[in-house]
């Protein structure tokens, strides 16, 4: 496969005032297959969401190139969509509204009608049609970040940004929503980037899991490969010996090797 | 009826009781302060104590005798005029100000000072200058509570704009909004409740401000009608000025609640 996203030689400094910089992140290189599932995994405080914010554009990088389908990433752009941890829909507008403005706004060509049957099509596909004209705050956090999934997918990014996107939910709701997620992704193939602290949630969704030593001057430790197949159903995957040694390559990686006490 | 309603009416009244007792104490202690039947029969009409018969102010509001003997009706009128001329244009000017402030740094750090410095200073002290400008009543009265309203308007504003939070930044920034969308789509909608909040300040601020301003002005409008009270010994016309403006400030103070409260998506779509 042809190279699709990668990033050369990324560094991230933070300015102290009086003192040297932190250095968060140092000499990323990846590269990132098109269609491809990946997932950033690592302890608090190892700069996985800095990478991803570079990635975004909504950070830059010191040092370093990120480049998408032969161009270099400067600043935020929709081919990037992002779904927030925090879901961050837009607390005055309905679920429809919401995506309505991001597709409005990405796909100003749309008539009525395509606009209407584009923002629908996405919210069935995580199931909302009947919350379609309730407010955000009428919804719960499990439902809302599926809006932030769909609101993400209708614009029909290249690749998808995902930041911790179950992280706020509850472990019963989070289960649910990866199996809305893999379900999608069935569909919709496109490359996916998550960033995750959750073992289980990394190995079930990806194809490579990415794993960062800890910062300062993070880096990327080891990358693992998932060679399970799809669709994936997590009650069979807990006997299956490819799962079972990709969760203890993780856990080994976190825990013994870059162990990390809570200071 | 329930507990609370009851209660709601019952102690207000109790309180009644109680200052029209202070009230009519005091009455009995200074010369010519009227007490509160001959005050009631000032408002509404009657035969006094000294046994003279009246026709009460606020039973016929809306009389014209000429151009400087009219109705209270007519005088809240011009005060209101007035007081609507000065808040609008200090919303007009305001917003945009406090949007500005709010969303560059520099501007804040331009305008903080000023900011601050102006806000507290009394109308009173500002009316002598506008006056000295305008030559004007009307202008003057509007450009007093234009200068004295603003201050509530702009900060609040400001304060709104700085509340909108980055998440949202973000997310308008991944879909590559222009600054207009910014402030139409985002910005605008989170500093309404905040904007709100100022011009209902501000409002008060503009009902407080007119019955100073007009004292010291004359012509027509309910402050020059209390102080034209005092200089005809009608004492009992001062108390009746100031419930009256008391009960409007309080109106406008509800509508603007009301106001505020339908431009509020938090408090929108909920029952």
């Amino acid at each position: 496969m042809s190279k699709f996203l990668s990033l050369e030689g990324i560094e991230k400094r933070f300015p102290i005032s009086g003192k040297e910089d932190y250095v968060a992140v140092t000499d990323v290189n990846l590269e990132i297959k098109e269609n491809e599932i990946i997932s950033i995994i690592g302890h608090s405080g190892c700069g996985k969401s800095t990478l991803l914010n570079m990635i975004s554009g909504l950070d830059a990088q010191t040092s370093g190139a990120i480049i998408l389908e032969n161009h270099h990433i400067q600043g935020p752009g929709p081919e990037r969509a992002v779904v927030f941890q925090n879901h961050s829909l837009l607390p005055w507008l309905s679920v429809y509204q919401n995506i309505e403005m991001a597709v409005k706004k990405v796909m100003p060509q749309l008539g009525a009608h395509e606009l209407r049957q584009r923002v629908e099509h996405y919210i069935s596909m995580v199931n909302l049609d009947h919350a379609k004209d309730k407010l955000p705050g009428e919804i719960s956090g499990g439902m809302k970040q599926r809006v932030g999934i769909a609101r993400a997918l209708s614009i029909t990014p290249k690749v998808l940004l995902m930041d911790e996107p179950f992280g706020a939910l509850d472990s019963l709701t989070r289960a649910n929503l990866q199996e809305h997620l893999m379900r999608i992704q069935q569909k919709v193939q496109n490359t996916v980037v998550i960033i995750t602290h959750d073992i289980d949630e990394a190995v079930l969704l990806s194809d490579r899991v990415i794993m960062m030593t800890n910062g300062p001057q993070a880096t990327i430790g080891e990358i693992l490969e998932v060679n399970l197949p799809r669709p994936r159903n997590r009650v069979e995957l807990q006997q299956n010996p490819e799962y079972i040694r990709c969760r203890e390559a993780i856990l080994s990686f976190l825990y013994e090797k870059f162990a990390k006490d809570d200071e | 009826m329930n507990k609370e309603l009851v209660k709601k009416i019952f102690l207000p009244l109790v309180v009644l009781v109680f200052v029209l007792q202070v009230w009519s104490g005091i009455a009995s202690l200074v010369n010519e302060f009227p007490t509160p039947s001959d005050t009631y029969i000032a408002a509404f009409g009657g035969v006094t104590s000294a046994g003279d018969e009246l026709t009460g102010v606020l039973s016929n509001p809306f009389y014209v005798n000429n151009q400087d003997d009219k109705g209270i009706f007519w005088q809240l009128i011009e005060s209101l005029k007035r007081v609507f001329a000065g808040f609008v244009l200090a919303i007009i000017v305001g917003v945009p100000l406090g949007l500005f402030v709010g969303m560059s740094k520099n501007a804040f750090y331009a305008l903080n000072p000023f900011i601050q410095i102006f806000k507290p200073v009394s109308p009173l002290a500002w009316l002598p200058l506008l006056l000295f400008i305008f030559q004007d009543i009307n202008m003057t009265a509007i450009a007093t509570i234009f200068i004295t309203s603003i201050w509530p308007i702009i900060i609040n504003t400001a304060l709104g704009v700085k509340s909108v939070s980055e998440d949202y930044m973000n997310v308008a920034k991944v879909l590559r909004f222009t600054s207009m969308e910014k402030v139409i789509q985002i910005i605008l909608p989170v500093s309404v409740p905040y904007i709100f909040t100022g011009m209902r300040l501000s409002l008060g601020i503009a009902w407080l401000v007119i019955v100073a301003a007009e004292m010291l002005t004359g012509g027509i409008g309910i402050g020059f009608w209390i102080w034209d009270a005092y200089n005809n010994l009608n004492y009992h016309h001062i108390i009746i000025g100031i419930i009256v403006v008391g009960l409007i400030g309080y109106l406008l103070d509800l509508i603007m609640g009301k106001i505020a409260d339908y431009f509020d998506y938090t408090k929108r779509g909920r029952a």
